[in-house]
């Protein structure tokens, strides 16, 4: 695991899950984790619910400012620096707001590049009615590559139907994350499942990510 | 049946409306809704669509009004403030017997208000909202499914009574994401023969206009209008009943707020205590006569809303004081929980016992 780790991908493809996600299992190896929480375009901070527990496990959270203060306010926290220039922490990076979010990390691109210990991970749904195919996929790949100045180094399968998948769904996308992955030469590094699934699925799908998802609120 | 997507409420409200053949979009942005336009900024130009982005709310409404003058399917989006900057032409489009969508992802307000979810623009939509007598048929989705289905039945029935229809949803449901079904039917075409496209020198000239110098030319189109009104009224009320059968509490909410609702009614149950649920798919035309005939039966009604107590009134008026109406809100961009309408239940079966 490198030392600063990214995840980036379309809208709502999964980024904040898989990235709390990665910091407890960062931590779960006795390292010491800063998360952080960058998107400067939709101005709900939702990484909030997941807050305190990590909080009470010893991660660090960094947020926006402004976010879920309702001033729509897109600036980013002085503390942000610390990720890129205290090299004794691991950093999880989590920025949304597709290539327009990628824009803003642009500033933290020349210290990432020179301490040159990164992954910058693609986070994939095929289930995303924008990136159902691989092109598609690839197409957001590029707008985003090309806005924060960081090339992706390998592909996250986070595929699903929220509520309704089951072990079926993620196997069904399989042969479209190859498609991106030849595509783009990279690799496919994690495929996620929710924790319940994961049985189901160990002698079927190489690396496997299993994920603890938040709590929901209403379930009818 | 087509593959599932996962989408967000307002990507499925976008993605719905080009489905339903409309191809012509101007807005301005807005938290919560601002994925709509997002979405139609990057597909609009793919399909040969117009994606505009207006210099205000004002502007936005107003080309809507121009296109739809010319027989085409249009929209726009907003949220609350941005909402009420668009009355004036709204009430410009029902004045002229144009169809047009609106799109409303209330945020709490008054005034500028904040960005989380709320319900309290209720009045605004249903009571008309600007100027003069009118009304829009106000369609209330409950779920991603339900933005996506209920966004192409509001342009069908926009187009089939000539009248601006409104999708009345909120913050919640605009950025929640769920698995959607997307429809793969053609769009319904509903002909237009007043349409302004060119006479081309073969018919008399379409005229569209909401100005009547003349009293009595105005009151016979206002007549005529609530003609169709009464039509509507009859013929295209929705709602679903929930647990309805042979409950005693009838609870009446819609949106997100009849989903906090149906968790309620089920942990009532659970309980000993029979709750039901009436939720209105459609808020104008308001489902009166079911809400009514439940009078006979329940004990009380529970309004549960996003609001300080709008759609209350229309349960008032609908059961017409046969039982009891309470009132369990939250407001400013607070949700209910299932908890709060529990309580005021179960205090109300402890008054009954």
């Amino acid at each position: 695991m490198k030392r600063i780790t990214l995840f980036m991908g379309h809208y709502g493809s999964g980024k904040t899950n898989i990235a709390i996600n990665y910091a407890h299992l960062l931590r779960g190896s006795d390292k010491e984790v800063t998360i952080a929480d960058l998107d400067i375009v939709n101005p709900y901070f939702r990484m909030k619910d997941s807050q305190e527990e990590m909080l009470r496990e010893g991660i660090d959270v960094i947020a926006l400012p402004f976010a879920n203060s309702s001033v729509d306010l897109p600036a980013l926290p002085s503390q942000a620096y610390s990720l890129v220039q205290n090299r004794s922490r691991y950093a999880v990076l989590d920025i949304g707001g597709d290539d327009r979010g990628a824009l803003a990390l642009g500033r933290f691109t020349p210290y990432i590049l020179e301490e040159n210990d990164f992954d910058v991970f693609f986070v994939a749904n095929f289930y995303r009615p924008l990136t159902t195919t691989a092109a598609d996929a690839l197409e957001v790949m590029r707008e985003i590559e090309r806005a924060g100045g960081l090339p992706f180094t390998g592909i996250i399968n986070n595929s699903n139907l929220g509520a309704e998948t089951t072990a079926e769904t993620v196997l069904r996308t399989e042969e479209r994350c190859s498609e991106l992955s030849e595509l783009s030469g990279l690799p496919i590094v994690y495929t996620t499942i929710q924790e319940d699934l994961a049985e189901a699925l160990s002698d079927k799908i190489p690396n496997l990510l299993p994920l603890r998802l938040q709590h929901r609120i209403f379930d009818l | 049946m087509a593959e599932k997507v996962l989408m967000k409420g307002n990507e499925a409200i976008a993605e719905a409306a080009l489905r339903a053949g409309c191809r012509h979009y101007f807005g301005y942005p807005i938290t919560p809704q601002t994925e709509l336009a997002a979405y139609m900024a990057k597909r609009m130009p793919k399909i040969g669509g117009v994606f505009l982005q207006a210099e205000s709310e004002i502007s936005a409404i107003n080309m809507v009004y121009g296109v739809s003058s010319t027989g085409k399917r249009v929209m726009t989006s907003s949220s609350s403030p941005g909402v009420s900057l668009k009355q004036e032409g709204i009430s410009y489009i029902a004045g002229a017997d144009l169809p047009a969508l609106i799109v409303n992802v209330q945020r709490g307000g008054p005034g500028l208000g904040g960005i989380q979810p709320s319900q309290s623009d209720y009045f605004q939509a249903t009571k008309g909202g600007g100027h003069g007598d009118y009304h829009l048929i106000v369609l209330t989705p409950a779920s991603v499914q339900e933005m996506a289905d209920l966004t192409a039945l509001a342009f069908d029935l926009a187009d089939k009574y000539r009248m601006p229809s409104m999708l009345l949803a909120d913050g919640t449901l605009g950025q929640m994401m769920e698995p959607v079904e997307l429809p793969e039917e053609e769009p319904h075409i509903i002909e237009k023969p007043w349409a302004v496209t060119g006479t081309e020198m073969k018919r008399e000239h379409n005229i569209i206009n909401s100005l009547y110098l003349v009293p009595e030319v105005l009151e016979k189109s206002n007549e005529e209008r609530f003609e169709r009104y009464k039509k509507i009224e009859e013929e295209e009320v929705r709602y679903e009943e929930y647990m309805m059968d042979d409950a005693e509490y009838c609870l009446v909410a819609f949106g997100i707020a009849a989903r906090v609702a149906k968790n309620a009614v089920v942990a009532l149950r659970q309980q000993g205590i029979k709750a039901g649920l009436i939720r209105p798919i459609t808020v104008w035309p308001f489902p009166k006569k079911v809400i009514n005939e439940a009078a006979d039966k329940v004990k009380a009604f529970v309004s549960v809303e996003l609001s300080m107590g709008q759609m209350i009134e229309d349960v008032k008026l609908a059961e017409e004081c046969k039982k009891p109406v309470y009132l369990c809100s939250r407001s400013g961009g607070m949700i209910p929980d299932p908890e709060q309408i529990i309580t005021l239940v179960k205090e109300l079966e402890g008054g009954n016992n």
